[in-house]
């Protein structure tokens, strides 16, 4: 490649110049200061009774590390709901994406005496023996989407609806297809990573939902929640059919790649539903001027309503537009369609990827 | 070559120099490149074979959109394999590759790096690739660590440090010039396919016609020969990680551009696929012998499965079972046709 004959001193010397010079060039580039993303602000239901501040209440909480979008909002809405309430005292350990350290940690919140644990496990079947061990010494737990495996390990379970969310995308694909009188569509999946069960549900739900309407899925590709993963899916997906009609894709992060895929092929034939919920996928709702028109959620504000259950749970309320006097067992978020009409309701909501 | 009957150190002197000189000799070259075209008419075969499966199972395979799709899916892969061949040549393998493409994808598209404009961010992802390169090179030429464990090591390190600079969050690329590289169409043909080709022939000319890739061959065939035929190993070695480094900032740039950001996820597994194109390709593991045309080859052949499976709506489990299949049957293959051919 290079000649090498040159002198060896002068050489050595431009190499070492230039070595210096890159290193200046990319230290200069490691800064990643977005701008700071606002926590989703929950239209609380600040106003009723129970909203007026009582006695103070500690809220012990544990999350994994972020690794994606989609974990950074549930701790940032976390503590951006505790902050609201004069009466609540947040104590967020350390995230962690390590099963003892989680274990560690929520032993360290029962030693506290917090009123109430609000934690999302990295796993929920390992997390179940501490969570037990909580209630136990009579703090209440609250599980954040990811299920312990024994009902006795959490006092209420409050999480998204995988399977609705298949169900939602179904129904405004079926709904607008049969808007348009589009008889016998071609109806294409991106699917996440597919020996998950959560994946499983989600596809299942599509499925049905679309059964309603007479419609089925024709191609279908599980790709692995990552934008390359998205994009070399899509990119051969769309060779497979020269005509689509209408396409889901599970997540918006890999969603990115998957819109870059349809942008390359140059096509515009169809319209794509998003999930999940992120802040970009919204922006793109909101422009309107691509393929994706609406995104099903999987909220990460479900870290807001936990905090409000566990402000309550200790408070000794329930939830006050309901008859009884005590907080629910279990909660199951709806998993709502984000289109261009109500878009501006849900932007303050989505997650930045 | 060595059928004298003097004492054994002599002998070994005598061969050694031998293969040193008939290493960089014309003659070898050409008998060189005669093996391994039997070994590429055996990927062509296979080509040829899965192109018939595509025109029986999907009517849309034997579409301009289609091949070129299949093109552009190989690009990025395309041209780490360039890179990677070079490195397997002379003996060393690199396993930093797939984790150093998402470390120079990341660094490139930070909000720092996105503000001095396309350019920069170019020049980012080059140098982020050469410089984990190049430590790669005097860690094996000069630290005297096995390419294995160098390389390994970099990997882990090139994640961290990608997951630490991005938050593990993706980074959404705003600068529509790299954005365009995917979508800009020469002559009808992606751009990022136009670089793959450019790198390839390029590497081909460097590894075929140039001292430095006669070098190559040398350090990868014979070390010892080599550094008695006055090669400076330890310096060309480290050049080689380089090279591949090159190749991987390239890659960077591709997939920047075909996903339209940076993320630490970017480039899984995408070093064992470029070692297995490379193989299949017909370069040896041990060094010393391989071709450019046998791994674009390889890449293809690789590509082209993932889009026949996708375009007979086929699951991508299924999809890595035929890639191993087909790995162990083109190096049986390629056994065969070495021994028929030598």
């Amino acid at each position: 490649m290079k000649p090498t004959t040159i002198g060896i001193g002068r050489r050595e010397m431009l190499l070492g110049a230039a070595g210096v010079g890159a290193a200046t060039v990319l230290t200069a580039c490691t800064g990643n200061s977005k701008k700071s993303t606002p926590p989703a602000t929950t239209a609380a239901a600040v106003g009723n009774a129970n909203s007026a501040p009582g006695k103070t209440v500690t809220i012990g909480f544990s999350a994994p590390a972020a690794d994606h979008g989609w974990i950074a909002a549930i701790a940032n809405n976390a503590s951006a709901e505790a902050k609201k309430f004069s009466d609540v005292k947040l104590e967020a350990v350390q995230p962690t994406n390590d099963i003892a350290a989680q274990i560690a940690a929520v032993e360290t919140l029962i030693n506290k005496k917090a009123d109430v644990i609000v934690m999302l496990p990295n796993d929920g079947k390992q997390l179940t023996t501490v969570a037990r061990k909580a209630m136990n010494a009579g703090i209440q737990v609250i599980n954040l989407d990811r299920i312990f495996d024994s009902p006795l390990a959490y006092r209420t379970w409050i999480g998204g609806d995988n399977y609705g969310m298949g169900v939602s995308a179904g129904d405004y694909v079926g709904t607008e297809l049969k808007r348009k009188g589009v008889s016998n569509p071609v109806i294409a999946e991106v699917a996440g990573i597919d020996s998950l069960p959560l994946t499983q549900q989600r596809s299942q739900g599509f499925r049905d939902s679309l059964a309603k309407y007479g419609f089925r899925v024709g191609p279908r590709q599980a790709a692995q929640f990552t934008v390359a993963s998205g994009q070399q899916v899509t990119a051969n997906l769309l060779q497979s059919a020269p005509r689509i009609d209408a396409m889901w894709n599970h997540d918006d992060d890999q969603g990115v790649g998957v819109l870059a895929a349809i942008r390359q092929a140059g096509r515009s034939e169809f319209f794509m539903v998003g999930g999940a919920g992120s802040a970009n996928a919204m922006r793109e709702i909101k422009a309107d001027k691509g393929v994706l028109k609406a995104t099903v959620l999987y909220p990460p504000t479900m870290a807001s309503s936990a905090i409000q259950l566990a402000r309550l749970l200790a408070q000794g309320h329930g939830m006050s537009d309901l008859t009884q006097p005590e907080v629910p067992a279990f909660i199951t978020l709806y998993s709502a369609t984000v289109t261009k009409e109500n878009v501006d309701q849900y932007l303050p909501l989505g997650f930045e990827s | 070559m060595s059928d004298q009957v003097t004492p054994p150190p002599v002998a070994e002197q005598a061969r050694v120099e031998a293969d040193a000189a008939a290493t960089a000799a014309a003659p070898r070259i050409t008998l060189l490149t005669r093996v391994s075209e039997v070994r590429n008419l055996g990927l062509v075969g296979v080509l040829a074979i899965l192109g018939i499966i595509g025109a029986i199972t999907a009517d849309t395979f034997w579409t301009r959109s289609n091949l070129l799709t299949i093109l552009q899916q190989a690009s990025v892969i395309g041209v780490i394999s360039v890179g990677m061949t070079f490195v397997i040549i002379g003996g060393g393998i690199d396993l930093s590759v797939g984790k150093v493409m998402a470390l120079a994808s990341v660094w490139s598209t930070t909000v720092a790096t996105q503000s001095y404009g396309p350019v920069v961010m170019v020049l980012c992802a080059l140098l982020v690739g050469m410089g984990a390169g190049l430590v790669n090179g005097l860690l094996i030429a000069y630290g005297q660590l096995v390419p294995f464990i160098a390389t390994l090591a970099m990997l882990a390190a090139a994640r961290g440090l990608a997951e630490r600079i991005s938050k593990k969050q993706t980074q959404l690329v705003t600068q529509d010039a790299i954005n365009n590289l995917a979508t800009t169409k020469p002559l009808g043909i992606s751009l990022l396919v136009w670089i793959f080709a450019v790198v390839a022939v390029v590497g081909w000319i460097v590894l075929n016609r140039t001292t430095y890739g006669r070098r190559t061959f040398a350090i990868g065939g014979n070390l010892e020969a080599a550094r008695l035929a006055g090669i400076h190993v330890r310096r060309h070695t480290a050049s080689l990680y380089v090279l591949s480094g090159l190749c991987v900032g390239i890659a960077a740039i591709m997939i920047t551009s075909l996903t339209t950001t940076g993320s630490s996820t970017h480039g899984d597994l995408y070093e064992l696929d470029a070692i297995a194109a490379v193989i299949i390709g017909g370069t040896l593991l041990t060094g010393g012998r391989g071709t450019i045309a046998g791994s674009v080859l390889g890449v293809l052949v690789f590509t082209t499965i993932s889009n026949l499976f996708i375009l007979n709506n086929l699951q991508t489990e299924t999809q890595n079972i035929a890639k191993g299949v087909i790995i162990v049957i083109a190096v049986l293959l390629q056994r065969r046709g070495r021994q028929t051919a030598t």
